[in-house]
């Protein structure tokens, strides 16, 4: 739909908590599309998922743009400070 | 009082490389003869509302079907869950949806009410799969709700698999309905035009309408998304061209 955009990565040794609790993470896709729950016409959407556990093996988030931007930069800080750890 | 009574269910049906997958289906019970009409789910999934439209289709006196396009990837999963691992498996592979919708006009053509006249709807990636319906199956008319690609090339490296269908168009069999808002980028007002002007120069029975002040998925009623105006108007076209190209005999 939509936008039409995705990026995809390989996940490893990482974790997520699902539906039916934690579950080793193997890919995430990054979107740019309609949320299905957000309030936005388009949001940033991650996916994390472990296609071995099935469809429902997945950690989703919808991030309004700014919140996204926001994400990036607490994550480039977070990750520059663990570089120094 | 006239009887309107609806059944709506989920069925297994015959599709690509006779697999079996799952569908949604609503009927009219007032027997008689009717068309048939293969809504196709947008990429977010077979979700509530792909089955809202379905219901709407039989109260308008069709026989409806929508097949789960990601009925192998994720059985019987939530659909935003099965949109998800589609999406990251690359997405429908077009011969795949092919021998799907060809699966869901037989199913519609045995029933016993069947007039033998179908039609296909689709939404968002459905409605270039809508377009490429009416080229590849014998339907007799489609409906395209803002797809994108039909022309226009996908970004690079973008990785759901979806090819341009431009050269294409001389081989479309059914005449063609295509509702786009003109604030849309996917497909953007230009590549409407680029269309248009492809399915004139091949001679295409076709029908555009454009919404201003709508964009992509205005029919949506569960997103901000949705713009009542357009939304209304393009219901009346679909119904106004069903009635053309679905009634009667066959």
């Amino acid at each position: 739909m939509c936008t039409y955009s995705t990026e995809k990565l390989d996940v490893t040794a990482s974790s997520g908590k699902g539906p039916d609790g934690w579950f080793p993470l193997r890919t995430a896709t990054v979107y740019y599309d309609h949320p299905v729950h957000a309030p936005h016409d388009h949001t940033v959407n991650i996916d994390f998922l472990n296609p071995e556990q099935g469809p429902s093996a997945r950690v989703a988030v919808e991030l309004s743009l700014e919140t996204a931007r926001e994400l990036l930069a607490a994550l480039q800080v977070t990750v520059a400070r663990a570089e120094h750890h | 009082m006239h009887y309107d009574a609806v059944l709506a269910e989920t069925v297994s049906i015959r599709g690509a490389d006779d697999d079996e997958v799952e569908a949604y289906t609503a009927r009219p019970m007032d027997g008689g003869s009717r068309g048939g009409v293969v809504v196709i789910h947008h990429m977010p999934g077979y979700d509530r509302e792909s089955k809202e439209v379905v219901r709407r289709f039989a109260v308008w006196g069709y026989n409806a079907i929508c097949v789960n396009l990601y009925s192998r990837e994720a059985p019987g999963a939530e659909p935003d869950d099965a949109a998800a691992a589609a999406r990251a498996l690359g997405g429908v592979p077009d011969a795949r949806f092919v021998g799907d919708a060809a699966g869901a006009v037989r199913w519609l053509r045995a029933l016993p009410t069947a007039n033998g006249k179908v039609g296909t709807i689709g939404f968002c990636s459905g409605g270039r799969q809508a377009f490429l319906s009416a080229v590849e199956l014998d339907i007799q008319g489609a409906v395209d709700c803002y797809g994108a690609f039909v022309v226009g090339e996908p970004p690079e490296g973008f990785p759901v698999r979806m090819t341009p269908l431009a050269d294409r168009v001389g081989e479309l069999r059914a005449p063609l309905l295509g509702l786009f808002g003109n604030d849309d980028a996917h497909p953007s007002p230009d590549q409407v035009d680029e269309l248009e002007k492809l399915l004139k120069e091949h001679g295409k029975t076709y029908e555009f309408h454009r919404y201003d002040g709508a964009g992509h998925a205005f029919f949506s009623v569960d997103r901000p998304s949705y713009r009542v105006a357009a939304a209304l108007d393009g219901w009346q076209r679909v119904q106004a061209f069903y009635a053309t190209h679905l009634t009667g005999k066959a």
